[in-house]
């Protein structure tokens, strides 16, 4: 399904997008299972209508935003954005959405909101991703967050379509979040409340293994991975592997917010 | 059931075409551009599974014979195990080419940064001289007693594959699970007839 009137984006990048077909068939969507083709194979169940989202915590007007209402709250852009996985490989997608702080806005939030958190929707009835001997990979509901300039950064957005239209169950439908500059898994899929808060909030994967992913989590060549080099990833659809670029190459957008952070520390 | 040697023969041919059924599946799948969005990823994990698939089917060889009496399944030991080689070399050869581009500094720093690869590696390593030595005159050079010692490091070689791919899986540990129990069961059944044998 189209969307209409999608306008381009001057953050958008120039780099050729993948191929529609592989980035809804190669997914991270747990939830479904860990295998990149699970979540294309095993979503469509999950129910995306009605939806709403909550955003409470430190604000002043606390909000229950039907999907209906998100889509229509700014205009739409495309921005065509690298994405980089934790994992080593990356790929270009051109999203659709909006600035996440249009939405953010809304609720007004307070002086001692430091932190946004996102909550990704759990359907147990719907999401089979226990793996064989049934145990939890994560702790569900997925649990992101970001630090509350980090969420109001021009280039993080609220993500509704792919491709100039609406957003794939398995991409995240019906409405995500999109961070360019950090590691995939910090744009949090298929979202139900957003919640600001003064402490750094407890994320799923930095609880799983608090020593592999941290709160921050951005892209950076010269912080590995404890278990794998994060200095080149491959581009789906390239032979060679090619260099990573410091904060998936968004630096000259965002660095600045992390002036005098020691990287190494807060990874 | 006893089996002449011509059939024997016959049924090596037709095990020996089975096996390569997983390479002609992953060459077609490439070939056609079916391995989905990242095929070198696909090739080099459907690889190593069919790697460790293959020395689990070998290490079920012995137990198999000793619990159906059928000694015809010793002569199809040695094929299997030289798949299992022949699919290890595929696997390391797709992950030095297509993963690595041979770029050594990279693989130098893979191989000491990160254990599964450390691992793997070793696991390979030990994998040779097994492979190099499984010839009939091999065998009568190195006198059968000093061949059997050498080649019972394919127990070992059996739980360092398993721990190399318990290693490399980032969160959902069920397949190599799967596998570890596998060998377990083969590993554990030899251990007990031994010790049953040293027993009684």
């Amino acid at each position: 399904i189209k969307i209409p009137g999608v306008r381009p984006s001057t953050y958008s990048t120039t780099e050729k997008p993948n191929k529609y077909e592989h980035i809804t068939t190669y997914n991270n969507f747990y939830e479904f299972g860990t295998e990149k083709t699970d979540p294309a194979e095993r979503a469509s169940r999950m129910r995306i209508r009605p939806w709403t989202v909550t955003i409470e915590g430190l604000v002043k007007k606390p909000k229950l935003i039907g999907i209906d209402d998100i889509m229509k709250l700014a205009p739409l852009e495309e921005r065509i954005y690298r994405l980089r996985c934790v994992e080593g490989w990356s790929m270009v997608i051109p999203w659709v959405g909006y600035p996440l702080s249009a939405l953010l806005k809304q609720v007004e939030p307070l002086g001692s909101a430091k932190y946004v958190q996102f909550e990704s929707s759990y359907q147990p009835d719907t999401m089979e991703g226990g793996g064989i001997f049934g145990r939890p990979v994560l702790n569900w509901p997925y649990v992101e967050g970001l630090r509350l300039d980090e969420a109001m950064h021009p280039l993080t957005i609220v993500g509704v379509g792919l491709y100039g239209e609406l957003l794939q169950k398995q991409n995240g439908a019906p409405v995500r979040v999109v961070v360019p500059w950090k590691y995939g898994f910090k744009s949090a899929k298929s979202i139900v409340k957003i919640r600001f808060v003064e402490q750094e909030p407890p994320t799923s994967w930095n609880r799983a293994n608090s020593r592999e992913y941290g709160f921050y989590s951005n892209v950076n060549p010269e912080v590995d991975h404890p278990r794998w080099s994060q200095a080149t990833e491959r581009r789906l659809g390239e032979l060679l592997k090619r260099k990573t670029l410091m904060f998936n190459g968004y630096g000259e957008q965002v660095a600045s917010m992390y002036k005098g952070m020691d990287l190494r520390k807060y990874y | 059931m006893k089996l002449s040697s011509k059939q024997i023969a016959a049924l090596k041919v037709i095990v020996f075409i089975l096996c390569l059924v997983p390479l002609a599946y992953l060459g077609w799948g490439l070939w056609q551009d079916m391995l989905g969005a990242n095929p070198i990823e696909n090739l080099i994990r459907s690889l190593g599974r069919w790697t460790l698939k293959f020395l689990l089917i070998t290490l079920s060889i012995t137990p198999l014979r000793r619990l159906t009496g059928m000694n015809a399944l010793l002569r199809f030991r040695r094929m299997l195990g030289l798949f299992c080689f022949f699919y290890a070399v595929l696997h390391w050869s797709v992950y030095l080419g297509l993963d690595q581009s041979f770029n050594w500094v990279a693989i130098a720093k893979d191989i000491v940064k990160r254990p599964f690869i450390t691992m793997g590696m070793l696991t390979f390593t030990m994998l040779l001289p097994l492979a190099i030595t499984s010839t009939n005159g091999m065998m009568r050079r190195m006198g059968a007693r000093n061949w059997q010692a050498l080649h019972r490091a394919v127990y070992v070689i059996g739980i360092c594959a398993v721990l190399h791919f318990w290693w490399m899986v980032k969160l959902d540990t069920t397949w190599p699970k799967i596998y570890a129990l596998i060998l377990t069961l083969l590993l554990g059944m030899r251990l007990a007839w031994r010790l049953r044998l040293a027993k009684g």
